[in-house]
Order: structure tokens, then C-alpha cells, then sequence
């Protein structure tokens, strides 16, 4: 046996199709770029600041936990970078350096590792993290404060504020193309639209997200919004504004969309998509917050290891006892 | 390698390697030194074949006790050798080695016992006919087993073994057809066929169906899917739906022993190299993987991959010496830099598999409820018995889990769970 050679034995298939959890969270980060870079060019440094804190941060975090836990360090696969990118676009670019501490902390920890790391979280790490933090220290995502010292050439009130307090007249003062180029106020990588929108197109063809739940949260927005405008047209501003402003879109292509908190199936990934979208406008309609996706979309992830039940059936059954 | 598209919305969609050449070359690997021939099911410690004794070409040792419990010799020469073997998912086996010795004699009695062709000739003497046909199971009674397909397809990429034995022999097969029926005593008899075979096969003046070029539409849960409709019940084996399958090759071997009194002891076998590009060889049963290898100038080094079958579905194995079985339709070689291995991760429900699966399996789920050990679970929500073994779903999977793996050893410990409940009384 002494000159057996040695070769590799593992189980079928000895095929793969190349694609890997570390490319996903990379096509991932590329496709947020856009609404990144805009969002640093608008807000500058301070902007560029939150964002490499963020991803850092939440970089850090994880190889904590990985290294507490006694578990294979798993930076690599580019979960927690991503995680820290998104929560940071969600910002405003003047959050304080605790915030993203803290915040990332409540990503990766409370968020994720401890319900066993990625793939097992049930909701998006993220958004659980804006959650608390928007819920715990309100003044800082109140963008009409927090960006209050920034003159960018354009209305620097928040648009979903203003038609929240000032009812639907208040939309008439912003014009849809600026919304759309991000001429607008907002978390760093939020308001960009058309970058968001052409992100989310690249990870839809590239087969990283799914349509069917882009699509279906926005026909959700789309559809809730214009019965609301319908009627009462003083109150409510009209779908196309609700579509634009707000983490509609940044929701619609990298929130919704996180693999493991939402479905696999056709019906259940429709169902998840249009119900967030619903809930959205009623939250930011009739609800207490100004925007309603963070909240729409953490409803939504509890509900989805039930709607994923819904689920073709097997061919021939399988089912033992059938 | 087929990596996946940049852009990429639907299924895999792999194709099958088209083969319209019916002039291919096989080439033949010369008889090696020393033959090993595997059996299945039997009792290494109730072998009473001496070593030494002489064996002929075709030859039905019997191995123990049990007549069923036999081994036709490949080649002539003497017994060099029994042992033990443990196969995939634990199978046992004996080993038997024969020293090979000059010119191949026909055995009289194996020739004399295959006259006519009944169902008798082929419980006794062509359960290990190359293609491996399954003559018992054709036999069972409860239900009676009344449908037989002949596959002319290949069950995985890159293989093309049972197309061109067709190509090869069109005649044998439509001549090995009626000794089909007459063998098994089966009335319906059809054909399983890529559409380029489809005008050559239907000469037979039987049933054709024909199978599409994608995986994994050859395989034999697929085509089971769509012969029986309705009636396809995946937790039940072949035989339980009264459906079994023979290959072309066996079929093809049937004409030559009942037609023109060969015993048929060479296995047909598409060899894939590193480049994956495959060549058609004919081996003596028995020769041990290396001799084939080596005769199409392909070197296997330490950190490569073997695998007995395809690249989807076939069995890796350890060492050079593994003989060609009467069902390695091929053998491939994987470079190392090809080998991309599993990793320690989890499902993270990204619906890469569920979208990949022919059959709808919740593969998610599926893996989630296996990987935790609840195997009874898997069976009875998660559909553990519709999957028909592809590989598709591990294939796909962005975290790369061994999902087939986990698949394979559900199904294992499921049935095991079972036999030793059943063992209760």
C-alpha cells in the first residue's frame, strides 16, 4: 500500500456549477454600488465614514462570535460585509460611530450568530438592527434632524415626513425624476433609485435574488398606494411618489429579497412580496411610522416558514403512507 | 466542468452528449494478469471454492451452498483469491480473483445450459450478463412486474455506453428482443430512446418512448414517471409498480448468446479523461480499472478523482484496483483542479435546489431535516422517497452541501429502520 496512490473519494455529483455563498454576498455588494457611491458623493466623507465603520464593524463581530463559538471563521463568505453595508445605506450619513457599533452589533449577534449563523436567521440581520436602534434612539434616523446641516441643492426634507404631516399636497414638491436620480433626503444608500433599481436588475438576471418577490413587494406598494390615493387624494400621496421615496426600492431589491428569511416557492414568494408591500403603505399610511418597510418586511419574515408550506406537491407523493 | 451562465434565471438544463456516429472506434483493452469478479449478497465465510481451482471462460461457479450464489468466470485461468468487499452505502460482497492463463475455452456446460432461451437459462446463468440485468425481479409475481423498458439512453452527462451499443448492433437488439420476452415471460416490452435513435429503434416494431436530451430525463425514475403516469408511486421500488428495466447492452447480449451461442463477458465503457472528453473501450469484466486507464494513455495521480459512472451520478473511487463491474457503463478521471469539494455550511435557503429538482422535492427542507438525523421525518413529510437521485439539487447548491450525500444516507437509514422493525415480528 506503501506507493497506493491517493485520490480524492467523496459521494456524487463530482460536478458543480461553480457558484458560491462568498460570490453571491460579492455580486451582492456590487450591485449596491451605485446607490453607494452616490450616496458618498452627496454626503461625503461623513457618508464614506458610517459605511467602512459598518462593514467593518460587523466584519469584527463576526469573527468574535466565530472565534467565542469555537466556529470556522466565516468572514469570508461575505455575509456579515454585506449585512454591515446594508444597515449602513439605511443611515443617514451623520449617525454616530456608537450607533454603527451598536447596530452592527445587533446585526450580526442578535440578528444572526445566534440563531445559529447564516442561513439560519429568520429575519434579516440588518433590519433587525435598524429596527432597535430606530426604536431605541429615534432622533438619529429622524433625517429632517440628523441632516439638517446639509444644503445639497435640493429640499432637504424628508418626503415621506412631509406628506406624513403636511398630507398629499406636500408630494407636489418633489418631481419624480429627482426622486428616481436621488435628489432627495435619506439613508446614504437609499434615495438613489435608478441605482438601486439597475442593482437589483443585475442580481435578478444574474439568478442571486428572485423576481417574483422584487416585483411582487412593488405591485403590493404600487397597488395599496393608488387605492389609498383613489381615495382620499388630500391625505395620500400618489404609488409613483411612495415608490420612489423612502426604502421602498433599497427594500424591494436587497432587503426583501435576503435568502434566508424569505421563500423559495412561486406562490409563497409572491404572497411574501405583495403582503409586505400592503403592509408597507398601511404603516406608512394609517400606521405610526413615517416609512413602514422595515417593519413590513420583519412581519413578513416571521410569516415565512408558514407561507413556504405552501408548496407543490412532490411527483407521485413520496409520501410514505399516501 | 459546466459552469453556470452569467445571466441565469431557470434550470440547470445540462444535455446529454450527442453521439450520431455510428462508426465510433472502441477499442479494446487487452486481457489483464489477474481478473476480480464482485458478488453481491454473499457470505464470504460459506465459500467453499478452493484457490487453485481451474476456471474457463464463462464458467458458473457456484460459490456456496445456495445455487443462486454464483459467479460466471470472464476468463480462463485459475482462482487466485477470495475476499471480502464493502461497497457503497455498506453493500458486501465477495471478491473473487483469478489468475488469467492463455487462450480463453468456451465452458461446455454454461454453453449447453443456454440453449433455449427461458426464464430458467437466465436465473441461472445471466444475472451478471454485462449491463447487468436484473432477470429476478422480473419474476416477482405480487404484483406481477408487466411492463419492460429497454433503455437506449444513458443514465448520466457524458456517458454514451448504451447509445452506441445500439449503434453498434441495431440488429442484436432487435433480435435480442423476442428472446427478452421469451426470458421474462413479459408481455409489453418498450424502448426508452433519444430522438436521434428513435428511427433505428422503431424498426423493433415495439412501444419507443422517447426520452428528452436534458438531464435528468434518462434516468430510470423518469422515464418509470412517465410510462406509468398516475400509477408512479416513487416510494415503491420498480418491481412493486410492476415496471422493471433491462438495458440496451443486456439486450444486445441476450441475441449474441441465444443467436449465435457467445457468452458475452466484455463490458462496453465510455472512458472520460481530464479534458472530459470520452472514449469508447471494451474491457474484460474483471479488469481492474488501472489496465483500462492505462490502455487510453490517461494517468490518474494522487489527489485526482476516479469515478466509476458519470460525473452526476457515479461512485468515486479509492483505488486503481477496483474492477469493471457487468454496470460500469464508464470510468472517469478528474483532474484535481477540477475537484471542487463540499463544505461545512448550512442550508441558507436561497431555492437554488427546489427550482433545480425534476420532481419537486422540498430539497431545503429536505436537507435541513436530514442533516439534523431525522430520517423518518424527511420520509414522511419531506418527500425523502420522490427523489430519483440526480444530483441536481448538489449541484446547484450555492453553499455547496452535500445534499445527494445526506440524500442517499436518508433513504439508507430509513430503510434499515425499517428492516429492523420489521425483524420484530
Amino acid at each position: 500500500m506503501a506507493n497506493q496512490k491517493l485520490f480524492i473519494s467523496s459521494h456524487a455529483p463530482f460536478w458543480h456549477n461553480g457558484t458560491s455563498l462568498s460570490s453571491r454576498s460579492y455580486n451582492v455588494m456590487l450591485a449596491a454600488l451605485p446607490a453607494v457611491v452616490m450616496g458618498i458623493g452627496q454626503y461625503g466623507a461623513a457618508a464614506l465614514g458610517v459605511i467602512s465603520l459598518s462593514i467593518s464593524c460587523a466584519m469584527l463581530w463576526e469573527l468574535l462570535l466565530n472565534k467565542a463559538m469555537g466556529r470556522p471563521v466565516s468572514i469570508g463568505d461575505g455575509n456579515a460585509a454585506v449585512i454591515g453595508l446594508l444597515f449602513a445605506m439605511l443611515l443617514p450619513a451623520t449617525a454616530p460611530w456608537w450607533t454603527v457599533l451598536i447596530g452592527t452589533f445587533l446585526a450580526i449577534v442578535v440578528g444572526k450568530q445566534i440563531y445559529g449563523g447564516m442561513g439560519s436567521n429568520p429575519f434579516h440581520p440588518s433590519l433587525v438592527a435598524f429596527a432597535i436602534v430606530m426604536l431605541s434612539w429615534k432622533a438619529i434616523v429622524n433625517f429632517d434632524a440628523a441632516l439638517v446641516n446639509y444644503d445639497l441643492g435640493f429640499s432637504m426634507v424628508y418626503p415621506l415626513g412631509a406628506v406624513k404631516h403636511f398630507g398629499a399636497s406636500a408630494a407636489a414638491n418633489y418631481n419624480s425624476y429627482d426622486l428616481l436620480m436621488g435628489m432627495q433626503s435619506g439613508g446614504i444608500g437609499a434615495t438613489f433609485g435608478l441605482g438601486l433599481i439597475l442593482g437589483g436588475l443585475y442580481l435578478i438576471l444574474r439568478g442571486i435574488i428572485r423576481w417574483e418577490i422584487s416585483l411582487s413587494f412593488i405591485v403590493g406598494i404600487v397597488i395599496t398606494a393608488q387605492l389609498f390615493h383613489v381615495s382620499d387624494p388630500d391625505q395620500y400621496a400618489g404609488a409613483v411618489f411612495h415608490l420612489l421615496t423612502g426604502y421602498t426600492l433599497i427594500g424591494a431589491f436587497f432587503l426583501a429579497t435576503e435568502d434566508s428569511s424569505s421563500p423559495v416557492n412561486v406562490i409563497p414568494m409572491v404572497l411574501y412580496g405583495a403582503c409586505a408591500g400592503v403592509l408597507t403603505i398601511l404603516i406608512r399610511n394609517i400606521g405610526f411610522f413615517v416609512d413602514g418597510v422595515v417593519f413590513a418586511i420583519l412581519m413578513m419574515n416571521v410569516a415565512n416558514p408558514l407561507l413556504d408550506k405552501i408548496r407543490p406537491k412532490a411527483v407521485g407523493g413520496g409520501i410514505e403512507h399516501a | 466542468m459546466i459552469k453556470r451562465s452569467f445571466f441565469s434565471l431557470g434550470k440547470p438544463g445540462l444535455k446529454y452528449l450527442s453521439i450520431t456516429d455510428p462508426g465510433v472506434a472502441v477499442k479494446d483493452i487487452s486481457l489483464p494478469g489477474e481478473v476480480r469478479l464482485l458478488v453481491k449478497d454473499c457470505d464470504v465465510g460459506a465459500i467453499n471454492l478452493k484457490v487453485g481451482a481451474p476456471v474457463k471462460t464463462g464458467q458458473k461457479v457456484v460459490l456456496t451452498d445456495d445455487p443462486g450464489c454464483y459467479v460466471i468466470s470472464t476468463v480462463t485461468g485459475t482462482v487466485s483469491g477470495v475476499s471480502a468487499y464493502a461497497g457503497y452505502l455498506n453493500q458486501s460482497y465477495a471478491s473473487i480473483s483469478i489468475d488469467v492463463s492463455g487462450e480463453d475455452q468456451l465452458d461446455e456446460a454454461t454453453l449447453a445450459g443456454l440453449e433455449a432461451p427461458t426464464f430458467e437459462a437466465a436465473r441461472d446463468y445471466l444475472t451478471s450478463l454485462p449491463g447487468k440485468p436484473d432477470f429476478l425481479s422480473f419474476l416477482k409475481l405480487d404484483p406481477p412486474v408487466n411492463t419492460v423498458v429497454i433503455t437506449c439512453v444513458d443514465q448520466d452527462l457524458l456517458v454514451s455506453t448504451h447509445r452506441q451499443a445500439v449503434l453498434l448492433d441495431v440488429d442484436g437488439l432487435i433480435e435480442g428482443i423476442e428472446y427478452l420476452k421469451q426470458v421474462s415471460r413479459i408481455g409489453r416490452v418498450m424502448i426508452a430512446a433519444p430522438s436521434s435513435l428513435v428511427p433505428l429503434v422503431s424498426k423493433a416494431g415495439v412501444d419507443v418512448k422517447e426520452v428528452c436530451d436534458t438531464y435528468p430525463n434518462s434516468l430510470c425514475g423518469m422515464i418509470a414517471k412517465d410510462v406509468l403516469g398516475a400509477d408512479y408511486m416513487p416510494a415503491k421500488s420498480f418491481e412493486q409498480m410492476g415496471i422493471g428495466f433491462i438495458s440496451a447492452e443486456a439486450v444486445i447480449g441476450l441475441a449474441r448468446i441465444f443467436g449465435s451461442a457467445e457468452i458475452p463477458v466484455e463490458k462496453l465503457i465510455t472512458v472520460i479523461g481530464k479534458d472530459n472528453v470520452p472514449v469508447m473501450v471494451k474491457a474484460r469484466i474483471g479488469t481492474p480499472a488501472g489496465d483500462v486507464l492505462a490502455a487510453v494513455g490517461i494517468t490518474a495521480s494522487s489527489g485526482d478523482r476516479v469515478v466509476f459512472g458519470g460525473p452526476m451520478s457515479g461512485t468515486s473511487i479509492y483505488s486503481l484496483d477496483m474492477p469493471v463491474l457487468a454496470d460500469t457503463d464508464a470510468i472517469m478521471v478528474q483532474d484535481q483542479s477540477q475537484v471542487v469539494l463540499s463544505q461545512d455550511c448550512q442550508c441558507v435557503n436561497c431555492g437554488e435546489c427546489v427550482r433545480a429538482c425534476p420532481v419537486k422535492v422540498p430539497v431545503n427542507m429536505l436537507v435541513r431535516v436530514l442533516a439534523s438525523g431525522f430520517y423518518e421525518e424527511a420520509a414522511e413529510m419531506y418527500d425523502l422517497h420522490a427523489c430519483i437521485e440526480c444530483g441536481l439539487c448538489n449541484y446547484v447548491c450555492v453553499a455547496r452541501i452535500p445534499i445527494f450525500h445526506h440524500i442517499m444516507l436518508g433513504k439508507h437509514e430509513v430503510a434499515r429502520i425499517k428492516n429492523a422493525e420489521g425483524s420484530n415480528g
